[in-house]
């Protein structure tokens, strides 16, 4: 009568409440849940490109051919070289995250700020590579030529070596100028207008007996096929729509328009990531250094921001293979 | 998780005497294997290029490195290893089970586009 306290009798027994049948803590459990559907929307977009590059695998561009730069080695091919220090310097800041899980569980909290701070280093050299890469491939290097069919055609000399349009393009003088809002209606605008024109890269063409095109058309050994001269003045002079530098969403100087937008979407998504990652890392790396987890007495909150940053390296490693090595 | 860790790596071949000394070693595996897809990658050996179940063998040889440094960042970083039995099979198997299908799906879709554009009446190129 006094009492109202129900004593289900279940107390201390299996379903009596305050179980954890999977022995990790409702936080972590919840990381888990959040990499999980993630990993699924990367999964996504690499299935995405795969699923492009087979419904275009006779004319996809080569990675090796389109990732060769390396910064402060101007005019330098090094396939890959670049992407792989990205990639070591990813797996090396994971390293030290979770080094700096391990410091938390020794509560060693000197320990855990020096790792939180190198993973945070490490976090934003790759950033800064990932901008310097997409800078780059926007940029472009070679330029090349739009088809009416709206494919690319690139420019080789007689070696199969690539030719940029800058080597053999003589711009002539233009009256054709960027439309800018301006000029017109405030509505009407252009993007900035191609160095060359057509009839300049025809004549540049004309003028260079010993050039080739090469189509984005693969052949049995794998490499792109090179028109005679013959048909590579045909080609030129018959299909040829408009010059194209560098990179955008509508075009790109590197092959199927596909291959620049999967190239934004999926390394910018990561790259996202790993912004985001930085971010959390530095609010953590503040609360470690202020004490908070120093007197909640655990390092729980490294541990979980660390699962993040594990996986944001584990992603790094499908794109690295799926974009630029397959 | 925080008490036990086990410290064995390649099914217990190797076993390491603290936390820290598995993380270095599983670095040192990670650096090996990335090294080893790098060189492939740049020279791409004439050999490896024959073709198997659809694709290149160089390819499907990058594809099983990849998931073995999956492998080792999931279980020794995110201590995949120390979580029970229920949680890993949660995570992993369902998954892998979901991103095999949609591959499967996309890319199979993927082939018969091509064979459409290919064989049938498209013009692509003109």
């Amino acid at each position: 009568m006094s009492t109202s306290v129900v004593s289900t009798g279940t107390e201390g027994k299996t379903w009596g409440g305050g179980n954890e049948p999977l022995q990790a803590s409702y936080g972590k459990m919840m990381m888990w849940f959040f990499i999980v559907s993630d990993a699924l929307t990367f999964s996504g977009f690499l299935a995405a490109y795969g699923f492009s590059r087979f419904k275009f695998i006779e004319t996809w561009p080569i990675a090796d051919e389109v990732f060769t730069h390396v910064p402060f080695l101007h005019g330098q091919e090094h396939p890959m070289i670049y992407v792989a220090f990205m990639t070591f310097v990813l797996i090396m800041s994971s390293v030290t995250m979770v080094l700096a899980v391990d410091a938390g569980h020794h509560l060693n909290k000197a320990k855990v700020t020096l790792y939180m701070f190198l993973t945070i280093i490490g976090g934003l050299i790759f950033v800064g590579s990932q901008a310097w890469e997409w800078a780059t491939f926007i940029k472009g290097d070679y330029g090349a030529v739009q088809t009416k069919g709206g494919n690319i055609i690139q420019f080789v000399n007689a070696e199969g070596h690539r030719v940029a349009l800058r080597d053999f393009v003589v711009a002539a003088p233009t009256e054709r100028e960027q439309l800018e809002r301006k000029d017109g209606f405030w509505f009407q605008k252009e993007g900035s207008l191609p160095t060359y024109t057509l009839n300049d890269v025809i004549s540049g063409f004309d003028a260079h007996p010993d050039m080739l095109i090469r189509t984005q058309t693969l052949n049995e050994h794998g490499h792109k096929t090179v028109l005679s001269r013959g048909e590579s003045l045909q080609m030129l002079k018959n299909n040829g729509k408009h010059v194209v530098e560098g990179a955008n969403l509508h075009e790109n100087e590197y092959g199927s328009p596909l291959f620049a937008d999967f190239f934004f979407f999926i390394t910018g998504f990561h790259g996202f990531h790993v912004l985001t990652g930085v971010i959390i890392n530095i609010i953590i790396f503040f609360n470690v250094i202020l004490g908070t987890y120093e007197k909640r007495g655990s390092y729980e909150m490294v541990e979980k921001v660390g699962l993040y940053w594990h996986f944001v390296d584990l992603v790094w490693v499908f794109v690295f293979t799926f974009f630029y090595l397959v | 998780m925080a008490h036990a860790h086990k410290l064995g790596i390649l099914r217990g071949l190797i076993t390491f005497k603290s936390v820290t000394h598995k993380i270095w070693g599983v670095l040192i595996l990670l650096t090996i294997v990335t090294t080893v897809e790098v060189v492939l990658g740049i020279y791409k050996p004439e050999p490896l290029k024959a073709h198997f179940l659809g694709m290149k063998l160089l390819n499907w040889i990058f594809i099983i490195l990849t998931i073995v440094k999956a492998y080792y960042i999931t279980w020794d970083f995110m201590h995949m290893r120390d979580e029970v039995k229920a949680l890993r099979r949660m995570v992993v198997w369902t998954t892998v089970f979901l991103i095999i299908y949609l591959i499967f799906i996309l890319l199979q879709e993927g082939g018969y586009v091509f064979d459409v554009f290919k064989n049938g009446y498209i013009k692509t190129d003109f």
